[in-house]
C-alpha cells in the first residue's frame, strides 16, 4: 500500500463515520446550493469581526458579510457554516475549495490577488496597522521604538508592514511570532514583549482582553494600509460578482437610506434606485445569478452597511470604533459602492 | 495452576527496622534521604495548600475567587464547555450515552472476572462505533443534526482518539502482514509507507490533511475538518500500530507457521486462523500503549483550530472574565489525561504480567 | 484471474493455484495499484492547482522573504531570500533538537538509576516523576512552561541579576559571549595538539597494558592534558578573551547570548518529557543483566566502579539503545510543537510564515516532511551503526 491507496482506502472507511458531503458540481453557486449552505472562513475569534459564543453561534461585521452572502442565496442568514482558520492556514484553506468564501479581516496585496489564485471581492473594513504599547513604557510615539520586542501573528501582511517600517525608519525589533491573536495577547500581557502589532481595530479588540486594558495604549502611526475584505478563489467570475455585489448592495442601501428597519416600507418607494436594489423592478438578481430580490432579503435579515458596522464594530460596542474611513464617501469617508443598475 | 496451600509467613520488620534498610543504610544513604525528605517537604507544602486548603470551591463568577489559592470556580463553570465544545445543551443526552457506554464498555475490563467482560470489550471495538456514528452527528432516526464543527472539549478528545485507534488497527495489521510478505514489491511498498509516516511529525501530517487535502482530491470531493483530521490520524498511526503488530507477528515461533503449513492450509486461513489471533493477543499490551500516546497526541489538533480540551481551556483563559487562571486550567486538562493515560497504562501493565507466561522466546 | 504463465507443467497445479504466480499477480497489481494511485493524486494536484491559479515551481525559494525572524543561528535579514528562511528554520529545528537530546539523556539516566536505589525515598520519587510526566500531553507541558512559567518571571528593568554579567527577566535568560582576540588561534593549536597526544597516549598505554599488565591512568591523565595544554596557550597568548556582557539599552537588553523563552520552554518541556521514557528504558536495561555478571565480576576481584563501567553498562547499552533511538527521534519530530509557543523552528518559519506569504504548500510542506524523513534516516543511521558496534562479537 501506499499513499494513495491508504488514503483513498482510509477516506472510504472514514466516510462511514462521518457522511461526508460529496458534492460535484460545475460552480461555486451550484455546488453552495447543492450543499443547502454557504461555507466561510472565519478568524478563531476576534471581538467584533468573528468571534464564537459558547454556544458556537458567530457574531461579528466578517461573520456578518458571510450572512449578507447566504440571505442573497437562500433568503436565510442562518444557511451558513463557519470554519474557523488561523491566519496561516485560510490562503490554503480558500485555495483548496475547503470553504467557499473567506472572510477573516484578510488584507488585500496585489501578490495575494496575481500569485495565489484568489480574488478579493471588495473592502468591508479599511484599516491600519498599528502598536499597543504599556503604559509604563512612557512611550508616545512609534520612531521611539528602536530596539523594542515585538508581538505579532504569523502569516499576515503585518509581519511585512513591520519588518519594512522598522528598515525604513534604520531601527531594530524582534519579532515574537504567535499563531493565533489569543496567543498573541496572552504573550503580551504575559510580558513577552513590548509592543503588540496589529491592525488598529484589532489592537481596540484585543485590548479589551486585557486583565487591565487601561494599562494599555494604543500608539497614534498608523504604519500601513490595510483593506480587509472577502476573498473568493480565482476562475468562477459568476461567484465572484456575486460576493462582490452583495457587499456593494449593503454599501448603496446605507447611501439610500434603507435599513432593515424601513426596508418594507421602501418596496412602495417611488425611487427607481431603491426599486432596482430591492427587486421590485428590474432584474438585476437574475443577471448575478441569485433572486431578484436579494438586495431585500440583504437588508432585510441583516441589515446595510452602517447598520452592520454599528451592531459589530461601532461607537456603541465594546471595541467603540468610529467610523472614520470606513464612512459612505457622501459622510466623509472612502465606502463607496459603484451604482446598481 | 495450583494455588500453594500456604503462604509463605510474613517477615515482620519494625517500621525502625524499615527505616534503617531503606532509608538509612549508608551515611551517604542518609545525607541523600535528609536532602532529597527536606526538598519533597518543602514544595509538596505549598502545591497542596494552592490546589486545595487556600483554593476556592464556591461561587458563580471570578469575583468570588478571593484565596491565595486555585480558583477552580474557573473550571466548575466552563465545565460544560470542556467536556461538550459547543455541543447544544439540548442534545448533550446523545454525548453522555456514549460516555455511558463506553464507560460499561471499558470499566469491566480493569475488574477481575467480571461476567462476559471479554463480549463487553468486544462490543466497545465493534458496536460501539456504529452506535455513536448515528448518535452523535445525528441526522437520522429522527434526531437533529449536529454539525462536527459543534463538536470540542473532552468529547472531540475521545472521537480523535479513540476512531483514530480503531481505523488503524486494520490498516497496521495489513501493513504488518505486507511488511512481513515474501513478495518483495510489496515488501517494498509497506515498508516505505510506514518508514515516511513514522519519521514525519504529527503536526505536518495535521496541516497537509486540514488545508491541503482537497487539493489532492478529485475536483468538488471534499470532507469535513474534522473527517481530514481523522484521516490524518489514522495513517500516522496505522504506522505505528503496523510496528507493533509485527514485533507480535515475530514472536511467534516458526514452528506454528510450519505447523499450518502442514495442515496445509493456506496463506490466509494460516494468517487468520493461527498467527494473527496469537499475535494480537500477545500485542495487546503495545497497542494499548500506542492508545495512550495517541490520546496525548490529539492535543495536537488545536494547532489546526479544532477545540479538542487543551484547545477550549487554552481559549478561554484570555476570557477578561476570568483573570491569570492560566495554571487552574492547565493544571484541569492535565489531570483529566492523566487519569485516563495512568489508569490505561496500569491496565497495560497488569496484561502484560498476566500474557508473559509461554510466549518468551 | 490473468494467465501470467505460458510454461505448461504437466503434473503441476493449476496455474492459480500456483504460488508463484500468484505472488506475481498480486506484486504486478500491487505496482499497478501504486502508480494508479500515484499518478492520480498528482494529476488532481496539477489540474486544481492550475484551476486555481496557484503558482508552482520553487522559483519562490530565491524571492525575497522580507520578514524578521527572532532567532537565528546563521545570518538572516529581512532582505535575504525565502530559501534562507529554510534555512534558518532547520538550524533552530537541529538545535533544539541536539540540546534535547542531550539533555533528555543525562536527566533520564539519572531517574532511571534513581528508580533502582536502594534509598526508598528515592526510588519513589523517581516513580512519581516517570508516571507524572509521560502520562501528560507534551504540548500542555510547552504551554505551561512558557506561559505559565513566562508570566512569573519579571520585567527586563527588574531581572534577576547574578553578578552583573548573568540576567534573567520575562525575555529570556542574559550571558556574557566570548569574544575572541588577536592571538587566540595558539590557544585552538593546543587543543588540537592536547587531542592528538590523548589519543597516542591511549594507544600507548592499552599496548603497555597487553604487555606487561599494568593499567595506565589515562583518563585521568588526559583530562589533565586537555585542561592545562589551552589554559598554558591561553595565558602564555596573554588572555586573548574577552566577555562582552548583556547591558540594559532602551527597551531590552542588548550583547551576550541570549536564550529566548520559547527556546527554553521547549527545550525544558522536551527534555523533562522525553527523559521520563529515557529513564523506563535506562531502567529496563540495567535489569535485563543478569546478576550472575555481576557476581562473576565480583569474584574476579573487579571493583564495583568497573563492575559497572566494564560489565553492567555495556550490556545493558544493548538493551538500551535501538528504543533510545526512537526517543531521540520522538523529540526531533516532537520540537515541531515549537509552532504553537513561537520558536521560529522549521515549522514555525518555513511551513508558517513562509507559506503563508508565498501560498505555495504543496512545495513547502514537501520540502519540511522531505527534511524530517531525511533526520529520521540520518539518526537511525547512525544508531544502528552504534548498535552494530555494541552488538555481542560471537567469537
Amino acid at each position: 500500500m501506499n499513499n494513495t491507496k491508504s488514503i483513498a482506502a482510509g477516506a472510504v472507511m472514514l466516510c462511514g463515520v462521518l457522511a461526508a458531503p460529496f458534492a460535484s458540481a460545475a460552480t461555486t453557486l451550484e455546488s453552495v446550493k447543492e450543499k443547502g449552505h454557504l461555507q466561510c472562513g472565519v478568524t478563531s475569534g476576534l471581538p467584533g469581526f468573528s468571534q464564537p459564543d459558547d454556544k458556537g453561534n458567530w457574531t461579528g461585521i466578517d461573520v456578518d458579510t458571510c450572512r449578507a452572502v447566504a440571505a442573497a442565496i437562500f433568503g436565510d442568514a442562518q444557511a451558513v457554516e463557519f470554519t474557523p482558520l488561523t491566519a496561516k492556514e485560510r490562503l490554503t484553506a480558500l485555495q483548496s475549495g475547503e470553504i467557499d468564501v473567506l472572510s477573516r479581516n484578510t488584507t488585500w496585496t496585489l501578490t495575494r490577488d496575481a500569485s495565489l489564485g484568489l480574488n478579493f471581492t471588495g473592502t468591508n473594513y479599511y484599516d491600519g496597522q498599528g502598536f499597543l504599547i504599556n503604559k509604563e513604557l512612557g512611550v508616545d510615539d512609534a520612531t521611539e521604538l528602536n530596539g523594542a520586542t515585538i508581538c505579532i501573528q504569523a502569516g499576515t501582511t503585518t509581519e511585512l508592514n513591520l519588518s519594512d517600517y522598522f528598515r525604513a525608519k534604520g531601527m531594530e525589533y524582534q519579532p515574537i511570532v504567535f499563531d493565533t491573536s489569543e496567543q498573541t495577547v496572552q504573550g503580551f500581557a504575559a510580558g513577552r514583549c513590548d509592543v503588540l502589532t496589529s491592525d488598529r481595530s484589532q489592537l481596540a479588540a484585543l485590548r479589551s482582553k486585557l486583565t487591565d486594558p487601561s494599562s494599555a495604549k494604543i500608539l497614534p502611526n498608523t504604519i500601513s494600509k490595510e483593506p480587509l475584505g472577502p476573498v473568493v478563489r480565482q476562475g468562477d467570475d459568476q461567484w465572484f460578482n456575486i460576493v462582490k455585489w452583495v457587499l456593494f448592495a449593503q454599501i448603496n442601501a446605507e447611501e439610500l437610506g434603507i435599513t432593515s428597519d424601513n426596508v418594507d416600507k421602501m418596496l412602495k418607494s417611488d425611487n427607481p434606485n431603491v426599486q432596482r436594489l430591492l427587486g421590485t423592478d428590474g432584474d438585476m438578481g437574475a443577471k448575478l445569478g441569485l433572486p431578484d430580490d436579494f438586495g431585500y432579503q440583504i437588508v432585510k435579515l441583516v441589515g446595510n452597511y452602517g447598520e452592520m458596522y454599528n451592531r459589530n464594530v461601532g461607537p456603541d460596542t465594546p471595541l467603540g470604533l468610529d467610523r472614520g474611513l470606513n464612512a459612505l464617501w457622501t459622510e466623509g469617508g472612502i465606502m463607496y459602492a459603484p451604482p446598481l443598475r | 495452576m495450583a494455588e500453594p496451600m500456604l503462604k509463605p509467613p510474613k517477615i515482620a520488620i519494625s517500621p525502625v527496622d524499615w527505616m534503617r534498610r531503606n532509608l538509612f543504610s549508608s551515611w551517604y544513604n542518609s545525607l541523600l534521604t535528609i536532602v532529597v525528605g527536606y526538598l519533597v517537604v518543602t514544595s509538596v507544602g505549598p502545591v497542596f495548600s494552592w490546589l486545595f486548603f487556600e483554593a476556592t470551591f464556591l461561587g458563580t463568577d471570578s469575583s468570588d475567587c478571593t484565596g491565595t489559592g486555585a480558583c477552580w470556580l474557573f473550571i466548575s463553570q466552563r465545565l460544560n464547555f470542556f467536556i461538550y465544545g459547543f455541543y447544544p445543551d439540548e442534545f448533550q443526552w446523545r454525548v453522555n450515552i456514549m460516555f455511558g457506554l463506553l464507560a460499561v464498555c471499558f470499566v469491566p475490563q480493569f475488574i477481575e472476572g467480571f461476567p462476559w467482560r471479554k463480549w463487553f470489550g468486544l462490543f466497545g471495538l465493534t458496536g460501539l462505533p456504529v452506535v455513536g456514528y448515528f448518535l452523535v452527528p445525528g441526522g437520522s432516526f429522527g434526531l437533529e443534526a449536529v454539525e462536527s464543527s459543534k463538536w470540542g472539549g473532552l468529547m472531540l478528545t475521545l472521537i480523535l482518539a479513540y476512531i483514530g485507534i480503531i481505523a488503524s488497527l486494520p490498516i497496521g495489521i495489513v501493513l504488518a502482514l505486507g511488511r512481513r510478505s515474501e513478495m518483495p514489491i510489496i515488501r517494498g511498498i509497506c515498508v516505505v509507507f510506514i518508514e515516511v509516516w513514522r519519521a514525519v511529525p504529527l503536526i505536518t501530517v495535521l496541516f497537509m490533511a486540514s488545508v491541503m487535502l482537497p487539493l489532492f482530491l478529485p475536483d468538488g470531493m471534499n470532507f469535513e475538518k474534522l473527517m481530514r483530521a481523522l484521516i490524518g490520524i489514522t495513517l500516522w498511526q496505522s504506522a505505528y500500530m503496523a510496528e507493533v503488530i509485527r514485533g507480535g507477528l515475530q514472536a511467534i515461533p516458526r514452528g506454528q507457521y510450519e505447523a499450518a503449513d502442514a495442515l496445509g492450509l493456506g496463506y490466509w486461513k494460516k494468517t487468520g486462523l493461527i498467527i494473527l489471533p496469537q499475535a494480537l493477543k500477545m500485542v495487546i499490551p503495545g497497542i494499548v500503549n500506542t492508545f495512550i500516546s495517541l490520546f496525548k497526541d490529539t492535543t495536537l489538533v488545536l494547532i489546526i483550530g479544532l477545540f479538542d480540551i487543551l484547545g477550549t481551556v487554552q481559549s478561554t483563559i484570555t476570557d477578561p472574565a476570568w483573570q491569570n487562571v492560566a495554571i487552574e486550567g492547565y493544571v484541569f486538562v492535565a489531570f483529566c489525561f492523566w487519569v485516563f493515560c495512568f489508569g490505561i497504562s496500569r491496565y497495560s501493565q497488569n496484561l502484560e504480567r498476566k500474557l508473559d507466561t509461554g510466549h518468551k522466546t | 484471474m490473468k494467465k501470467q504463465t505460458t510454461e505448461s507443467r504437466p503434473a503441476g497445479p493449476k496455474p492459480w493455484y500456483d504460488p508463484r504466480v500468484r505472488s506475481l499477480v498480486f506484486q504486478v497489481v500491487a505496482i499497478a495499484l501504486v502508480f494508479w494511485g500515484g499518478w492520480t493524486l498528482v494529476d488532481n494536484t496539477l489540474s486544481n492547482m492550475e484551476n486555481r491559479g496557484i503558482s508552482t515551481g520553487f522559483g519562490f525559494l530565491k524571492e525575497t522573504a522580507g520578514f524578521g525572524i527572532i532567532m537565528s543561528l546563521v545570518p538572516y535579514d529581512a532582505t535575504m531570500t525565502y530559501g534562507r528562511t529554510f534555512f534558518v528554520g532547520l538550524m533552530n529545528t537541529l538545535l533544539v533538537s541536539a540540546m534535547g537530546v542531550v539533555t533528555a539523556t543525562i536527566l533520564g539516566f539519572i531517574i532511571g538509576v534513581a528508580r533502582l536505589s536502594r534509598n526508598w525515598l528515592v526510588a519513589k520519587l523517581a516513580l512519581v516523576y516517570i508516571e507524572v510526566i509521560r502520562n501528560i500531553p507534551l504540548l500542555l507541558q510547552i504551554f505551561f512552561w512558557y506561559f505559565a512559567v513566562l508570566g512569573s518571571l519579571p520585567s527586563p528593568r527588574q531581572s534577576v541579576e547574578v553578578g552583573g554579567s548573568f540576567f534573567l527577566n520575562n525575555r529570556g535568560l542574559y550571558l556574557p559571549e566570548p569574544m575572541t582576540q588577536e592571538g587566540f588561534g595558539l590557544v585552538w593549536g593546543a587543543v588540537i595538539v592536547a587531542i592528538v597526544a590523548v589519543i597516542g597516549l591511549r594507544a600507548w598505554a592499552k599496548k603497555r597494558q597487553l604487555a606487561t599488565g599494568q593499567i595506565f591512568p589515562t583518563f585521568r591523565v588526559g583530562i589533565a592534558i586537555l585542561v592545562i595544554l589551552p589554559v598554558v596557550a591561553y595565558l602564555s597568548a596573554g588572555a586573548p578573551l574577552e566577555w562582552e556582557l548583556p547591558a540594559l539599552k532602551g527597551f531590552n537588553f542588548a550583547g551576550g547570548i541570549t536564550i529566548i523563552p520559547e527556546l527554553a520552554a521547549l527545550w525544558i518541556a522536551l527534555s523533562l518529557y522525553t527523559a521520563s521514557f529515557i529513564a523506563e528504558i535506562v531502567r529496563s536495561g540495567i535489569l535485563s543483566v543478569s546478576k550472575g555478571q555481576t557476581e562473576a565480576a565480583k569474584a574476579l576481584g573487579l571493583p564495583g566502579g568497573l563492575t559497572l563501567r566494564l560489565v553492567v553498562i555495556p550490556q545493558a547499552m544493548r538493551v538500551i539503545i535501538p528504543p533510545l533511538t526512537s526517543q531521540y527521534l520522538n523529540l526531533t519530530k516532537n520540537s515541531s510543537l515549537a509552532t504553537a509557543i513561537g520558536y521560529p523552528d522549521l515549522v514555525a518559519v518555513f511551513m508558517g510564515t513562509t507559506l503563508n506569504q508565498t501560498g505555495q504548500a504543496v512545495e513547502v510542506v514537501a520540502i519540511t516532511m522531505a527534511v524530517y524523513l531525511t533526520i529520521s534516516l540520518l539518526i537511525s543511521l547512525f544508531m544502528n551503526i552504534y548498535n552494530r558496534a555494541v552488538a555481542i562479537k560471537e567469537r
